[in-house]
């Protein structure tokens, strides 16, 4: 095999990369966009999300796609559940101070990780894919559903872009972001509107774990690295640019890919983080972020 | 009234060391070691509350700063056979290096900003532990020969690996730096870093620099830090990439937020009752992680002020 079906291997392998990062990290900066906290379980959303697909798939039996089909239903709205309720009880008492937020969040973390261990186990297990054919490439056949993920991420992308810019709820999301007292004084629930911000948040990191989970295995620890991941894409992207975020995404998810083929995936993991901290430090607003208000 | 309150808070920090002199002769082997784990540990606890809970600094990457002493110390015994001594100050050397270098990019940034720095930084660094495997050896880590584990310095000649030797070296060190805390939050430094946790731009306008302090803070902090570390490695033997892992920046924030950030005495208390009970919580339940999650949810939550901070507030205004 040549240099050129390598890269467009990885490419490939980048662009699915990506379509899962950018929605995880769509959730996340949606969260921090409307409500200013930094929600560090997210990955653990993410987590849960793939753990309830393993369950739904497990329930049902005949075709794997009739399993894939509920869980992609059912896993992001119990996850996005137990997101409010979580908002409900705890960070709406802190009331969204950004550090306590943290602190909480990083409490979830580990509560969440500890209940998947406890009744999930500590084995990674494999869900089959809803579809099972091969796009035959000249040099290699590739896995059709991989390019479903990148399909679906699209369109789960469109319909939070169209909820957000369209419609009502959007309006009132976009009004709480800009300025949450007017928006209080204008008679919007703005606590309503949180809980159902950072469930939605959840949700994305849900429905992107459904998404990846017959390609990589389902593991109670697997929230971590898409967690840094999201970080670094949310930085990249300007912290609360929801375009930003979708952009930086695409950026480091097939950088990532192509990267990981040719060198060492330690090294390029580490030169990313130490880029984002820069990033962070000379440019807090991004690098496609707009000024800060 | 002055020289009384002084008195009287030296007086109880000398007290607990006493306390803690006296214990080792009447504890059961296995809390005797234990103990001096959690000295060693509240050691690197203290180093993060001089941050947090005396300027107000948030980090989430305290972990780079004690595996740099834990490897500071480690790979310089292991591969270049240094002197144990040596190894130590490497091991603190290590740890306020690194701290000064993160502290001069971090510090531009401030809140949420810091916090993702440090932790993006402390990621790198536990990475690099990986990268760097044929010399620590990643996740797996190495082990310090009990021969090499052993203190020739001034005439001196302790064996660390024995119990009593032990315990002494985590009482001393945790000793010096709960008194150099002490001295430091009473000296005018230290006034000047409550002022900025306080008030940061206040303390810019009467003229300080809150750049530098806060920097001096970080640095005195990563000293801690790296010598809790290198300690660590040199008492218990054990050099891994666990300890560079997000879990152990974790750790110290949760032994300070329970104990109370911002009371000298709160590190040593926090590590000490998170310790027993996750020791507590592990021969009922593997459940550990829970404990650790609800621990920090119900603190953060009705006790911000920690126990010592919740104390100071409605019966000991004294304490330092």
């Amino acid at each position: 095999m040549g240099f050129g079906p390598y890269l467009t291997l990885a490419f490939l392998e980048g662009a699915v990369a990506a379509a899962v990062l950018a929605l995880m990290a769509l959730g996340l900066s949606l969260v921090f966009g409307v409500m200013r906290i930094v929600n560090v379980a997210h990955g653990e959303f993410f987590m849960l999300g793939a753990v309830l697909a393993w369950w739904f798939g497990s329930l049902v039996t005949g075709h794997p796609a009739i399993g894939f089909l509920i869980a992609l239903v059912g896993s992001p709205l119990i996850v996005g559940g137990m997101a409010a309720v979580a908002d409900r009880l705890v960070l709406k008492r802190l009331n969204y101070n950004p550090e306590a937020t943290i602190v909480a969040t990083i409490g979830l973390l580990y509560i969440i990780q500890q209940l998947a261990l406890t009744f999930y186990g500590p084995d990674a297990r494999p869900v089959l894919a809803p579809i099972d054919f091969r796009i035959r490439l000249p040099w290699f056949g590739y896995s059709g559903y991989k390019l479903v993920v990148i399909g679906a991420s699209i369109a789960v992308m469109s319909f939070v872009w169209l909820l957000l810019t369209r419609t009502k709820i959007g309006l009132i999301m976009r009004a709480t972001q800009y300025d949450s007292e007017t928006a209080l004084a204008f008679g919007i629930r703005v606590d309503r509107v949180y809980t159902g911000v950072f469930a939605l948040g959840a949700m994305l990191a849900a429905v992107a774990a459904v998404l990846i989970v017959p390609i990589r295995q389902a593991h109670y620890l697997m929230g971590l690295d898409p967690l840094l991941l999201s970080f670094i894409v949310v930085i990249i992207g300007g912290l609360g640019s929801l375009r930003g975020t979708v952009v930086a995404a695409v950026i480091i998810g097939v950088s990532d890919g192509v990267i990981s083929v040719f060198f060492s995936p330690t090294l390029a993991k580490i030169l990313a983080t130490l880029f984002v901290a820069l990033v962070l430090v000379y440019r807090p607003s991004g690098l496609f972020g707009e000024r800060a208000r | 009234m002055t020289a009384l309150r002084i008195d009287r808070a030296i007086g109880l920090h000398l007290a607990v060391v006493a306390a803690l002199f006296a214990l080792q002769f009447i504890l059961p082997e296995y809390h005797h070691v234990n103990l001096a784990r959690i000295m060693v540990l509240a050691t690197f606890a203290l180093g993060y509350n001089l941050l947090l809970g005396y300027t107000g600094l948030l980090s989430l990457g305290h972990a780079m700063f004690f595996a740099a002493g834990l490897y500071g110390a480690g790979l310089t015994m292991q591969h270049l056979g240094w002197p144990l001594h040596l190894a130590f100050l490497m091991g603190i050397l290590s740890g306020a290096t690194l701290s000064a270098l993160v502290g001069l990019l971090a510090l531009r940034t401030s809140g949420v900003s810091f916090m993702i720095v440090t932790l993006m930084f402390a990621q790198a660094g536990y990475l690099a532990t990986f990268l760097f495997s044929d010399y620590t050896r990643g996740d797996e880590g190495f082990v310090l020969q009990q021969a090499v584990r052993h203190l020739d310095f001034l005439g001196l000649s302790l064996d660390l690996t024995q119990p009593t030797n032990r315990y002494f070296s985590a009482l001393a060190l945790f000793s010096v730096c709960l008194f150099v805390s002490l001295w430091l939050i009473r000296a005018p430094a230290g006034r000047v870093l409550v002022s900025i946790r306080e008030n940061e731009e206040r303390s810019q306008m009467l003229g300080y620099d809150p750049f530098r302090y806060k920097l001096l803070s970080l640095v005195v902090s990563g000293c801690f830090a790296g010598a809790a570390g290198a300690a660590y490695g040199i008492l218990f033997g054990y050099v891994g990439a666990t300890f560079a892992s997000i879990q152990y920046s974790i750790f110290p924030l949760l032994w300070v937020l329970l104990g109370g950030a911002g009371t000298l005495l709160g590190p040593l208390l926090g590590t000490l009752l998170m310790f027993y009970l996750v020791d507590a919580a592990s021969s009922v339940t593997s459940a550990h992680l829970l404990v650790v999650g609800v621990t920090l949810v119900l603190l953060i939550l009705w006790f911000p002020k920690g126990l010592l901070g919740t104390l100071r507030e409605k019966a000991v205004p004294w304490l330092p």
